[in-house]
């Protein structure tokens, strides 16, 4: 390993970081420059991304890469212990990306409610809380990182957005908060049992040393934790509201990278380390996450605001992963990182769209909304309907193959429930189906019809520069999905190769 | 039986800040009356005491035969530490405070320096007729203090509310200790010192009357750090008090009641099942019913003052999480790394109170509102204090006491405590995260001006300094984390 290697990830972190400071400290004369400064740190903040993408040893991508190591507070076993493998890594390159595109955006339409530096240093500060979580290999630090992007969220909810929005930003803080003390409970538990904070050495330990009723305990402290985040059914209910309230960009770095937070942490943390606990919460979690299938798709044909649409329709799509993480097996586990990173493309995309619908319309209500988007402005509806479409899980796109392969997962689980996961698998092809209907009946609410015959302006170049990213990647992933399986593969065959092992034991 | 020799060196902290206080009445008397000179030499006189604590480190002295009633060990540095530094701080914001309300500052800062001189005292004493002596001499001047400010009907007020409390805890006590006494009293040869009590405690089991006794005693302890539910002078002595009174006894008579905590932890560690669950039940309930009351304040100062009593319960959790024969090394280091912690992030939130009430005297939470845009560092500081207050990032310090403090009792299995503090914490998140919310909304017109009254500069000082050592210590929490393995 080379100096560089050390270097990278704290320069991913500190970079933003420190770009956030100097806005604070540079005071009111850099606000012009604000948004320009904020796409230039985002900008070196992907290259370093895209270069730890090309250093990546990819016939290693089960080992972690790019180790920092630094024993920071030995009063709580903390280390900053960072790296890389195949699971963090396509989430890094996400974040990084939809981090670099909402600067490009906000480049061009800036902040309602005005104050570009505080907005930019608000996203710059929450760019650094939600890679850490990704690259986080203590849980301590994961805890701390896993927080950092709270109070940004809030501010830019509370000051930037619309609507209830103060009600939302506090509901969302508190019931995350709420989610993540008592995750945090769960790392302490497992800390105080076994006496490391490190995940890596937890993974090997394989639930070594934690009892299955201990194991039991934490997983479902830690999971409740990650469940708020995901967010699962019934844990769900802040996630519409906020997503209604919130800016543009900010709806689409939280249905983008915050939600992935949560099912990340769930095969980072709760499969390798705690593998018993896993086996007995499986089946609640993949019922559960079915039930968010089935409730997402029928509240999102419920609603008329478009944005609470797409968020609702998130609670089906996260359903979906959680589904294949509950399956434990490796197909299901690599189709949850598969639809993580997918979801993050697809809603990101949606999210910009109608960020844009909203722009030149100043609605997203699906009643007021004027028909005939496809011949007002062509290209802007051939937008928004490949990222429907997409979302719909279209075979050939993006989205059906997180899905596809998280029903497959469910069709050969690792676990005894056979018969319930194939019950569920079921019951969440439906929700597929239940997911088209919705999509399809936004389609033709919006885009077809009698135009209106007021002129909408088309897709501008900015909008194209930051949308055009997304819709290309969905479409290369969709394709050529061996790109993103075989990176996450062989490291969710080691998150799971024990806890194979474990059940084998038993049965 | 005679006091052989008197090791001056270790008690020179002591003596430097109870000598201060009698060189401040003395200038008070003989050079131009004002806060300046009495206000620095304060400052200076806790600065020098700080500058030779290290020199004392594991000294002893006043002892008769083998035990010593006093001794400097790593918890009394420590201790003492926080003790001058907030000191100073407090001083700072009384030389403009003091000046603004008029206040006698002679007397102001020579009963400050008294109070503290008892504070130096409280974690250095081996037995309890000095623990009780020391926490009264913290006490009374502090009555003195709340009520100084003539011009304010509700100092009066206030400070007979503080001392009829603090009269009664303390004839409670006293009367714990005689019972305590008469139950162990031949066992540990006449002298309570905590290592003749830990060995006592060691060998008998509690008696009814022993129980009793140590229950009461907590009583005056209960008082000082104004857990639940001895709390019911602490809101309104605070806001009728001047601010840096307040902060004072935010910090410094807290932290000294959590020495007489630590003494009687340690001495009784061997009874701990009979202590804990009482410690315990007062955390529990202060961490949630503090933080609930916090919610409906209007007043930024009783809103501390909430606060503070909820912080005092998180101080409480890793004692109520003592067990006989365990090792309790753990829990002390959480109690001083929150404590110094604590110290830092509300005295910075004090220290910007008092900026803001010198131009509106009432200091409502409303009257913050665009603090940030009006005055960007004063805004920015205070929302960086209460993001530690609260456990948020950016305010790393205070998240990662809180969670050093919440591991004890996971460790221990004693998760029901660990919930309440839970609770307390997304309770506390919640009002801090208003205050701080406000301090960044755009004033409408007419309310922009203010914060016009000149000078303050002593404050603002005492804020950079509070906010210096916050984000220090956020960045290398080992400072303030590790304190009392460190010193």
């Amino acid at each position: 390993m080379s100096g560089w290697c050390g270097a990278a990830l704290p320069i991913l972190l500190l970079l933003p970081l420190g770009g956030a400071l100097l806005l604070l400290v540079a005071g009111r004369r850099v606000e012009r420059v604000a948004v320009r400064f904020g796409v230039a740190v985002q900008s070196i903040g992907l290259v370093t991304a895209l270069v730890l993408l090309a250093g990546f040893d990819t016939d290693r991508s089960d080992v972690m890469q790019f180790r920092v190591d630094y024993r920071w507070v030995p009063q709580l076993d903390l280390s900053v212990s960072l790296g890389v493998d195949g699971i963090s890594l396509p989430l890094v390159v996400l974040t990084s990306l939809l981090g670099l595109l909402t600067m490009v955006y906000t480049l061009r339409y800036p902040p309602a409610a005005g104050h570009p530096r505080a907005f930019v240093g608000l996203l710059l500060l929450l760019q650094t809380g939600m890679l850490g979580t990704f690259v986080a290999l203590d849980l301590i630090l994961f805890f701390l990182l896993f927080e950092v992007v709270l109070a940004p969220m809030w501010f830019l909810i509370a000051y930037w957005g619309q609507g209830e929005r103060r009600t939302a930003a506090n509901v969302f803080i508190l019931y995350t908060v709420l989610g993540s003390v008592v995750m945090l409970m769960g790392f302490l538990y497992v800390w105080s049992v076994t006496g490391t904070t490190d995940m890596v050495i937890l993974a090997q330990l394989h639930g070594a040393g934690l009892s299955s009723s201990a194991q039991l305990l934490a997983v479902i402290l830690i999971g409740v934790g990650l469940a708020v985040k995901a967010p699962m059914w019934p844990l769900h209910s802040w996630l519409p509201d906020a997503h209604t309230a919130a800016p543009t960009v900010g709806s689409v770095l939280l249905a983008g990278v915050l939600l992935k937070m949560g099912t990340y942490g769930m095969v980072r943390i709760a499969l390798p380390t705690l593998p018993d606990g896993a086996i007995t919460v499986a089946p609640y979690l993949g019922a559960l996450a079915v039930i968010g299938i089935l409730y997402g798709a029928w509240a999102s044909y419920a609603q008329t605001d478009l944005k609470r649409l797409i968020a609702f329709s998130s609670v089906g799509h996260m359903g979906f992963v959680l589904l294949g993480i509950a399956s434990l097996d490796s197909v299901g586990v690599n189709g949850a990182l598969f639809g993580n990173i997918a979801h993050g493309l697809i809603t990101g995309l949606l999210f910009f769209v109608v960020g844009g619908i909203k722009e030149r319309t100043q609605t997203t209500d699906l009643a007021q909304l004027p028909r005939g988007l496809y011949q007002r402005a062509p290209r802007l509806g051939f937008v928004f309907g490949f990222a429907c479409i997409a979302s719909l899980g279209l075979p050939g796109l993006a989205g059906f193959w997180g899905e596809f392969l998280a029903l497959v997962g469910a069709y050969s689980p690792t676990v005894s429930d056979r018969y319930l996961f194939r019950a569920l698998m079921v019951l969440a092809a439906f929700g597929m189906v239940l997911t088209a209907a919705y999509f399809l009946r936004v389609l033709r609410r919006v885009g077809q019809g009698e135009p209106d015959p007021l002129p909408m302006r088309d897709l501008t170049e900015t909008e194209a520069a930051s949308w055009m990213p997304l819709a290309g990647l969905i479409l290369v992933l969709g394709l050529l999905p061996g790109l993103l399986l075989n990176l996450t593969n062989p490291a969710v065959e080691r998150v799971l190769s024990d806890s194979a092992n474990t059940v084998d034991v038993r049965s | 039986m005679t006091i052989q020799s008197v090791d001056f060196v270790a008690l020179l902290p002591a003596l430097i800040v109870a000598g201060g206080a009698l060189l401040v009445l003395v200038a008070d008397l003989f050079l131009a009356r004002g806060p300046i000179v009495p206000g620095v030499l304060a400052v200076l006189v806790s600065l020098g005491g700080l500058a030779v604590l290290p020199g004392t480190s594991g000294r002893e002295t006043l002892c008769i035969g083998e035990y010593c009633t006093y001794s400097v060990r790593e918890i009394t540095l420590s201790f003492q530490g926080i003790t001058l530094v907030a000191t100073a701080t407090v001083a700072l914001v009384s030389i403009v405070v003091v000046k603004d309300l008029a206040i006698p500052a002679g007397e102001h800062f020579f009963l400050i320096l008294c109070s503290a001189t008892g504070a130096l005292v409280v974690p250095a004493t081996t037995d309890f007729v000095s623990l009780v002596i020391a926490l009264e001499l913290v006490s009374l001047p502090t009555f003195a203090l709340i009520g100084l400010h003539s011009g304010d009907r509700r100092a009066g007020e206030a400070a007979l509310k503080a001392f009829l409390f603090s009269v009664t805890s303390v004839a409670v006590s006293l009367y714990g200790i005689a019972l305590l006494y008469g139950s162990i009293g031949a066992e540990v040869q006449g002298t309570m010192s905590y290592r003749a009590i830990f060995v006592a405690t060691s060998q008998v089991d509690p008696t009814p009357v022993a129980v009793a006794g140590l229950v009461l005693l907590l009583a005056v302890i209960g008082f000082k750090i104004s857990a639940i539910p001895f709390q019911a002078w602490a809101p309104d002595s605070y806001e009728g008090a001047p601010i840096p009174v307040a902060a004072y006894l935010s910090v410094v008579s807290k932290v000294a009641g959590f020495g007489a905590l630590v003494f009687v932890a340690v001495s009784f560690q061997p009874w701990s099942q009979v202590w804990t669950p009482v410690v315990a039940l007062a955390a529990a309930v202060t961490m949630v019913v503090a933080n609930a009351a916090a919610l409906r304040q209007r007043g930024a100062v009783r809103l501390l003052a909430w606060s503070s009593i909820a912080q005092a319960g998180y101080v409480m959790v890793p004692l109520a999480a003592f067990a006989s024969g365990a090792n309790v090394g753990p829990n002390l280091i959480a109690v001083v790394g929150y404590l110094a912690a604590y110290t830092a992030m509300n005295l910075g939130a004090f220290a910007v109170v008092a900026v803001v009430a010198r131009d509106r005297p009432r200091a409502r939470i409303a009257d913050f509102t665009g603090l940030a845009w009006r005055s960007p560092w004063l805004g920015i500081s205070l929302a960086f204090f209460l993001a530690c207050l609260a456990g948020l990032p950016p305010g790393v310090i205070g998240l990662l006491v809180k969670v050093q403090v919440i591991a004890v009792p996971i460790a221990s299995g004693a998760w029901w405590l660990a919930a309440a503090m839970a609770v307390g914490t997304v309770i506390g998140l919640y009002y801090y995260l208003s205050w701080a919310a406000l301090l960044f909304q755009r004033p409408v017109r007419g309310e922009i001006e203010g914060l016009t009254r000149p000078g303050g500069g002593a404050i603002k000082i005492a804020v950079a300094a509070m906010l210096a050592v916050t984000v220090t210590i956020s960045v290398v929490p080992t400072l303030a984390m590790g304190l009392l393995e460190n010193v």
